[in-house]
């Protein structure tokens, strides 16, 4: 809700920390072959950065966000499945640098929220109808 | 309605208030840290960062001697203040590679002239590639590396004064 | 000394609350409603006398008031200090109570659907809420705490919150959250009272609709800011604190839904009681999310624990009360006149259902990282990946809903419905095929989006079949409009997200690029200056066959605090916007990144139609009463 106020922290980082080089190579470039493109910038939005922690890196002005884009579609344009890439960096940064949650016991309530919460919502609505035959 | 099912909504609460409870006890660790510690450090190789010095890769780090890397920047400001702290684990004859992380030579050079230069051998990490190979997000961090080549300890932010001996008793530990 | 009085207005203002309280608690028998009314009214009166002080001494940029100092600057443009009264934590907070006072004055003299003792205990209600607030302010948060010496200059306001749409943002959403408050209150006192009938859900639905109404354009409005603001064409993140707007809506849009049955058929009384503790409920859960920075959020603002701790307690003892209440008396509840499942309220139900599904799911993905970090010791992400695989097919089974549900007729419906059904089905059928041969990559959440947007434009339409349009009720009319909206905005999420043309590319003034239909040229960049900023612009000229449009996207630099922004440019076509924003600089020349957005104004069109048709549902329902109350003093 208070969205509007808010930003100070993703502002405030790169602003006291900012690097003299120009950005990388392909961190706000497109790979010519557009195919390749949407693979990564699919990717780059579920990938989260890790100095403006509440941004994916497509959506982040950090310099390490760049590098990480650069990285992506270097990694993507030499062959690499998305995949594998989300995988190369979940074994750096653990499961926290994707925004996609893994699946395995520690998520199976996660991952089972909707199933579980329909079947409830069902049999508390069921009791509400009235029977075929009174 | 049940007499079970009314109650279902109270314990949510309390399911709900003991986890937010947990965290406001036990706040967040906003630091990503490694999942490297404990495993070799993955292959790399850095161009040089300044024109006479030395350089080094992923290979050149299994010495035989547990050693320092420490990624920094001149643009970096608590690498200022971690610089000290680097000048004396270097008099107390501990090896530091340095990693210039999206530096230019020039200010590099300026950024040792003035904060003094404990580093054996740096090199240059343009794009972080290397940065990220190592699970680091940040400068100042840095990596103790044991005599094998496996990553024993990574310290997230600039190693001050007072943790001093928790790298001394790190690097004790990689012997 | 005006500091001095807001804080005395306060005060009293809290004394009057617990004055009501105890009204209500029975301390005072002599004809409780006699006194409360007036006591609401004052208090009210007081807690706006509070926030006028505060926004005086905004204005007067009164830097020895501490609040001043941390937020607010001399220099700052009128409109900015005056925004600047609430862009804060306490003073959010004054304006919280004042909203929350407000409403229990209006509730109390306006309202005279419920008997007096069910709306003294309602006001009760109100003023409990009210004391943990005033407690909160004045223990926790005091506004017009001074500074002495006074300091010269103020400290700012954040850049990113000087800007006309953000300025009333804030306050549009707190309208929505504590309106929400009096639903809570009226369900409280029905309650306690056992009075859980049709005229207390009359008495509700406007309270419920107005709230509702500020929701959904306060979360349109942030939509779209975070949209132009940020800079990179997104317009939701499914971030913590959006979805701590989000869940409220939610909330009270199943409860919008669920009211009318109440309201008109007498059933789902137990159902919308519950749903009204939740909508406030979650109201009270995002403001604690958002104030106690639990969660890691993009939009981090006025970040306190301690705070938090506080806002959870109010939430523990208000929320906690009202369950155990309900506890206590579901099984006294009686429930209404019985339905078919092919019934309006059939259909009711089951958008009920979906809508509390896809709260929960929120609810859970939101707080997950904290329920793995605390299982597994683990620390996971939960995102767009989850919440769009999980809500999304959700929210289009809901859409598919309204080709039928609002054609049913209340208890029973055995009418032939393939007739009604079909055209819509079809429509949507044509839609996904023309789709799969235009577009094959199309996802298949998009492709569906599209599909039961469009078939929803004539499909809402529907219900005024067969009506005389002149003796139409307006609440009619208004659920059409809104209906037709959520067709609208369907079409433009899945416009946007599958035909959007992306152009990111480095560019010196001279330079042409071609980006979808639009032919653009780096005309040139200049240096510009504001009163508290300097900024880089630059001069695109976009083309497409006929005139040429001018952009100028800026990247600015505010002295005071530094901060550096990007003000994004867009052009609005009749088929989309174009959008251009300057990066930084490089060697080759300037980095631009530029997006066609083919129908993406739709989103925010159908947020507008959505609030518009709640507008004309409110007013329909205010006038009806009004003369139907008219009739019976008659």
């Amino acid at each position: 809700m208070r969205r509007l106020f808010a930003f100070l922290l993703i502002l405030a980082a790169p602003a006291m920390a900012d690097s003299n080089l120009p950005p990388a190579q392909w961190a706000d470039r497109q790979l010519p072959d557009p195919k390749q493109e949407a693979e990564a910038k699919a990717l780059m939005e579920q990938l989260r950065c890790l100095v403006c922690q509440g941004q994916s890196i497509a959506d982040s002005d950090a310099d390490l966000a760049g590098d990480m884009r650069n990285m992506v579609r270097t990694r993507i344009a030499a062959g690499q499945s998305p995949a594998e890439v989300r995988r190369w960096l979940i074994e750096r940064y653990g499961n926290w640098v994707s925004y996609k949650p893994p699946i395995d016991p520690a998520t199976w309530p996660l991952w089972a929220a909707p199933l579980v919460l329909l079947l409830i919502g069902a049999w508390i609505a069921r009791a509400r109808f009235e029977r075929r035959k009174p | 309605m049940s007499r079970p099912v009314r109650f279902v909504p109270i314990a949510l609460l309390v399911v709900f208030l003991a986890f937010v409870a947990w965290r406001l006890t036990v706040p967040a660790d906003t630091t990503i840290r490694s999942k490297l510690e404990g495993k070799p450090v993955p292959s790399f190789a850095l161009p040089e960062a300044l024109p006479a010095r030395a350089t080094f890769g992923s290979t050149d780090l299994a010495t035989g001697k547990p050693r320092i890397v420490n990624f920094f920047a001149s643009w970096c400001v608590p690498c200022i203040a971690e610089a000290p702290v680097l000048r004396e684990l270097k008099a107390k004859g501990v090896a530091i590679d340095g990693i210039a992380v999206r530096d230019r030579p020039e200010d590099i050079a300026e950024f040792l002239k003035e904060n003094g230069d404990p580093y054996q051998r740096i090199g240059a990490d343009a794009q972080s590639n290397v940065q990220m190979a190592l699970g680091s997000s940040g400068v100042p961090e840095s990596f103790v590396v044991d005599g094998r080549g496996i990553i024993r300890y990574q310290h997230v932010g600039p190693i001050m004064p007072q943790d001093l001996d928790l790298i001394l008793t790190e690097l004790e530990k990689a012997k | 000394m005006i500091a001095e009085l807001g804080l005395a207005a306060l005060w009293l203002a809290a004394a009057l609350a617990l004055l009501q309280l105890l009204l209500a608690l029975g301390f005072a028998k002599a004809d409780g409603a006699k006194a409360a009314r007036p006591l609401a009214l004052l208090q009210a009166i007081l807690t706006l006398l509070a926030f006028g002080s505060l926004i005086a001494v905004f204005l007067r940029t009164d830097l020895s008031v501490a609040l001043v100092f941390e937020n607010s600057h001399s220099a700052k443009p009128w409109l900015y200090k005056f925004a600047g009264t609430w862009g804060n934590h306490e003073g959010s907070m004054l304006l919280w109570v004042a909203v929350l006072s407000v409403s229990g004055a209006a509730l109390a003299v306006l309202e005279k659907r419920i008997n007096e003792k069910m709306l003294v205990a309602s006001l009760g209600a109100q003023a409990a809420l009210g004391l943990g607030f005033y407690a909160f302010l004045l223990f926790a948060s005091n506004p017009f705490a001074r500074l002495n010496p006074a300091p010269l200059e103020g400290r700012g306001l954040n850049p990113l919150l000087q800007d006309p749409g953000l300025a009333f943002h804030p306050p549009t959403l707190y309208l929505g959250y504590v309106g929400l408050s009096v639903a809570f209150s009226l369900a409280v006192g029905a309650m306690l009272t056992r009075q859980v009938d049709a005229p207390l859900a009359r008495a509700m639905r406007p309270w419920v609709l107005a709230s509702w109404i500020f929701l959904t354009l306060g979360i349109t409005a942030g939509s779209y800011w975070a949209y132009y603001e940020l800079g990179w064409g997104g317009w939701w993140f499914w971030d913590p604190v959006e979805n701590a707007s989000l869940m409220p809506w939610l909330a009270a849009t199943a409860l919008l839904h669920s009211v009318n049955v109440l309201a008109a058929r007498g059933g789902l009384r137990s159902w919308t009681m519950m749903l009204a503790v939740v909508a406030f409920s979650m109201s009270m859960v995002g403001t604690f999310l958002v104030r106690s920075g639990i969660l890691t959020s993009v939009h981090a603002f006025a970040v306190d624990p301690q705070r938090g701790t506080f806002i959870l307690a109010l939430l523990a003892i208000y929320v906690g009360a009202a369950l155990i209440l309900f506890a206590a008396r579901a099984a006294t509840i009686r429930e209404g006149a019985p339905f078919k499942p092919v019934s309006r309220e059939g259909a009711l139900v089951v958008n009920n259902l979906l809508l509390s599904v896809i709260l929960g799911v929120v609810f859970v993905g939101t707080l997950y990282p904290i329920i793995a970090e605390a299982l597994s010791g683990e620390k996971i992400s939960v995102g767009p990946p989850y919440f769009n695989a999980v809500a999304g097919p959700l929210a289009l089974i809901l859409g598919a809903l309204l080709f039928v549900g609002p054609l049913l007729r209340w208890r029973s419906d055995r009418r032939p419905l393939a007739k009604w059904v079909l055209p819509s089905a079809l429509i949507a059928l044509v839609v996904v095929g023309i789709s799969f041969a235009f577009a094959p990559e199309m996802s298949l959440l998009a492709r569906f989006g599209l599909a039961f947007g469009t078939a929803l434009l004539p499909a809402s339409i529907l219900p005024l079949f067969g009506r005389s349009l002149k003796r139409t009720p307006l609440a009619v009319w208004g659920m059409v409009v809104a209906h037709l909206g959520v067709g609208v905005a369907l079409i433009g999420m899945a416009s946007d997200s599958a035909f959007t043309q992306e152009k990111l590319t480095v560019a010196r003034p001279g330079d042409k690029m071609q980006v979808g239909p639009w032919l653009i040229e780096l005309a040139g960049i200049a240096p510009v200056a504001g009163p508290n900023w300097t900024a880089i612009e630059a001069h695109l000229r976009a083309s497409r066959g006929g005139g040429t449009e001018t952009l100028r996207p800026q990247a600015r630099t505010f002295t005071s605090p530094f901060t550096e922004t990007s003000e994004t440019a867009i052009h609005t076509a009749w088929n989309g916007q174009f959008y251009a924003v300057i990066g930084r600089q490089r060697d080759e020349g300037w980095q631009l990144r530029l997006w066609w957005k083919p129908f993406v104004t739709l989103i925010w069109l159908g947020g507008v139609l959505i609030g518009i048709g709640g507008l004309i549902a409110l007013v329909g329902r205010l006038w009806r009463e009004r003369r139907w109350g008219r009739q019976v003093a008659e």
